[in-house]
């Protein structure tokens, strides 16, 4: 067969995984290292690669500072409560303290930004989502990647990362190999910034036979972001959290426009609101400080996602499913409903091809809501990832140790859904938070509690218990292997909580 | 809801198979004609479908429930910045036209050339500033947010 095996020597920043994340991280790094030799080795073409490939039809998080809207210690107040404190805090408020400037640059490189006719602000969709038209979203960030970076390798799968053979726990590059001519791929860099993906098809899809691949997140997702982070040796974080949405059932059709733009809403089989009798049981299960739906109506605090979920599958649990999302009413405004199918065409075709099929008019019928099947991914507000370092002057001395996203070995960064609640880095926008976590996984932060042991195993040094007794959240790292089976090995540590809060 | 090519339009000029981030679109060697390979393993995200220069590739609805008659059809136009789509019911009873815009300059000149901007002082690289930072925070003369500035601390723990 006689493949070859090619070379690319003295890389400085090799981007391993050019989605959103990797393209974007392309164009910043050309500013900071203008003679640096910077290249990018994708799976895909990177004008549709990675989950971004369909679009996206908002920004999901946007401060707006410039228009007064938001600081970046309200979003940190707002991902505490909906992630359940399972942040890293320093990480929220440095993304949030970004995005801003991102998503003006992104105006500025063409991205359509729906505006606020009367006060000339963008159009919000909720508290922190801007509506955009985003069919092109991808392309035009691949644009300024192409534009960046010295060479692009489309088509090159990178499967594992290199170590440095005279220092330890140093990244020296990656190896791959063409999908199309089955050539090796050798990228010898001093840098490595992971933009690979989550995983897709880790547990069974709803939709089976053909429709196996028309999955929430994108089906080519395999997980190396992960699989590459732990062969590598870097260590992870809360790898047993998981991502389950509602969705619109069959296609996947994203809900957030609809319940916030759109004001539709969701009922069981029987028309009633049903989210709110779940609430006494599911604070008794979390605690208060998690779930006070008194204090979520006086002020802007969220009822977490993932409980409202939760209300979801116990709805249809309790036998009164299924759960219809309401959009009889708003749809008899022609403004409203063209804006909620333009929503499906830029970034969920699939859904929109479906109703058509099954003849589905959502202006005269209510159509039918579900759950996904499970997810690992650390974008779209979930909470796994590689373990990194914070910005100098936000974390505190146990969370920065070098640069800022660097992971525990040295030389490698993350970018897109790898790294812990970095969410994306600055090139990204950041997808509001859909996650569920089964019950049994939920972690109780408050001061005092502790997980039970039965459920949450914890290292049982005398040490080790000492230290958890008052301010300490135990949280057991799981590092799950996603390559090429879902292979788990565990390995136990401590972090300290530590939180944002008025001096 | 697998794509599909029609082979009497398809040229076999391979723009899908370049652009098929799933890599299911094949040239048919013998045909010369483009097919998906693996129908199971596709996201229905049209990316082949706006690529096709003779809108050979069309979405279909799965095999075992949704059925053929509908059509979603769409046209990506870089040059006018636009993307039009047309959907029809099979029932026949909703047939719409949607215009979106996809760029608000001509396609691929909004970027900043980074080889000409001035290369980052030292006070900027030892900042935590990003670039185009902070002016593109706030499009104003503001600086970046930091702890201090917003009267906020990190503190140990968890109070809420």
């Amino acid at each position: 067969m006689g493949y070859k095996t090619i070379i690319e020597d003295d890389i400085d920043i090799l981007v391993a995984g050019a989605g959103l994340g990797g393209t974007g991280a392309a164009f910043e790094a050309r500013y900071w290292g203008k003679d640096k030799k910077i290249v990018i080795a994708e799976k895909a073409n990177i004008d549709r690669s990675g989950a971004v490939a369909q679009g996206l039809y908002a920004i999901n998080c946007y401060m707006g500072t410039r228009f007064g809207e938001n600081n970046p210690e309200d979003h940190v107040r707002y991902a505490r409560i909906d992630l359940m404190g399972m942040v890293r805090e320093d990480l929220a408020f440095d993304m949030a303290r970004h995005v801003d400037s991102a998503v003006h640059q992104f105006e500025e490189w063409g991205l359509p930004i729906m505006r606020n006719k009367k006060t000339g602000a963008y159009l919000r969709e909720g508290r922190w989502q801007i509506m955009i038209h985003g069919e092109s979203y991808k392309p035009i960030v691949a644009e300024a990647a192409k534009k960046s970076a010295d060479k692009v390798f489309n088509r090159v799968c990178v499967t594992h990362l290199l170590m440095d053979e005279s220092k330890e726990n140093r990244v020296a590059g990656a190896v791959g190999f063409n999908v199309r001519t089955g050539n090796y791929h050798v990228f010898k860099s001093k840098t490595v910034i992971c933009g690979a993906g989550g995983a897709s098809n880790i547990f069974k899809p709803r939709s089976v036979g053909e429709g196996a691949g028309r999955v929430w997140y994108a089906p080519w997702s395999s997980g190396s972001a992960y699989g590459l982070m732990i062969e590598a040796g870097a260590k992870m974080t809360q790898m047993e959290n998981r991502i389950v949405l509602a969705r619109f059932k069959d296609g996947y059709g994203p809900v957030g426009a609809y319940f916030l733009h759109l004001k539709t809403y969701t009922q069981n089989a029987y028309g009633e609101e049903y989210e709110s009798k779940w609430f006494p049981a599911l604070q008794e299960m979390v605690g208060k400080e998690y779930l006070d739906p008194e204090a979520s109506h006086a002020t802007h605090r969220p009822i977490p996602t993932c409980l409202r979920n939760h209300a979801i599958i116990s709805e249809v649990n309790a036998g009164r499913g299924p759960i219809h999302m309401v959009t009889m009413e708003a749809f008899q405004d022609p403004h409203l409903e063209e804006i909620g199918w333009h929503n499906f065409l830029g970034m969920t075709v699939g859904q929109a091809v479906l109703w058509a099929a099954t003849d589905v008019d959502p202006k005269y019928e209510n159509p039918e809501l579900t759950t996904s099947e499970p997810y690992v991914m650390g974008s779209h507000a979930t909470g796994c990832g590689a373990w990194c370092s914070g910005p100098e002057d936000l974390s505190p001395p146990e969370y920065f140790w070098g640069y800022n996203r660097m992971t525990t070995v040295e030389g490698l960064f993350g970018a897109g859904v790898m790294p812990l609640v970095v969410r994306r880095t600055r090139s990204l926008q950041v997808p509001s938070p859909k996650v569920v976590w089964l019950p049994r996984l939920l972690v109780n932060t408050s001061t005092t509690a502790r997980p039970k042991a039965s459920v949450l195993p914890m290292p049982r040094s005398s040490a080790a218990r000492k230290r958890s007794t008052s301010h300490w959240k135990p949280t057991r790292l799981a590092v799950t292997k996603l390559l090429p089976v879902l292979l788990t090995r565990t390995t136990s540590t401590r972090v300290r909580v530590w939180i944002v809060s008025r001096s | 809801m697998p794509t599909f090519v029609y082979m009497t339009r398809c040229d076999g000029c391979g723009q899908c198979v370049d652009i098929c981030p799933s890599d299911i679109m094949h040239i048919d060697k013998s045909l010369r004609r483009a097919y998906n390979i693996e129908p199971n393993m596709c996201w229905e995200c049209y990316s082949c479908v706006k690529a096709c220069p003779h809108h050979a590739i069309d979405v279909r609805g799965y095999a075992d429930f949704a059925p053929l008659g509908h059509s979603v059809r769409v046209h990506r136009d870089e040059e006018q910045g636009t993307i039009a789509w047309r959907i029809k019911f099979r029932n026949g009873k909703k047939d719409m036209d949607l215009l979106a815009p996809i760029t608000t300059v001509p396609w691929g000149t909004g970027y900043p050339d980074l080889a000409a901007a001035p290369a980052p002082a030292k006070e900027m690289r030892d900042s935590q500033l990003l670039f185009n930072e902070p002016k593109y925070v706030r499009m104003d003369e503001g600086g970046l947010h930091t702890l201090e500035s917003n009267g906020l601390e990190l503190k140990e723990g968890v109070y809420y």
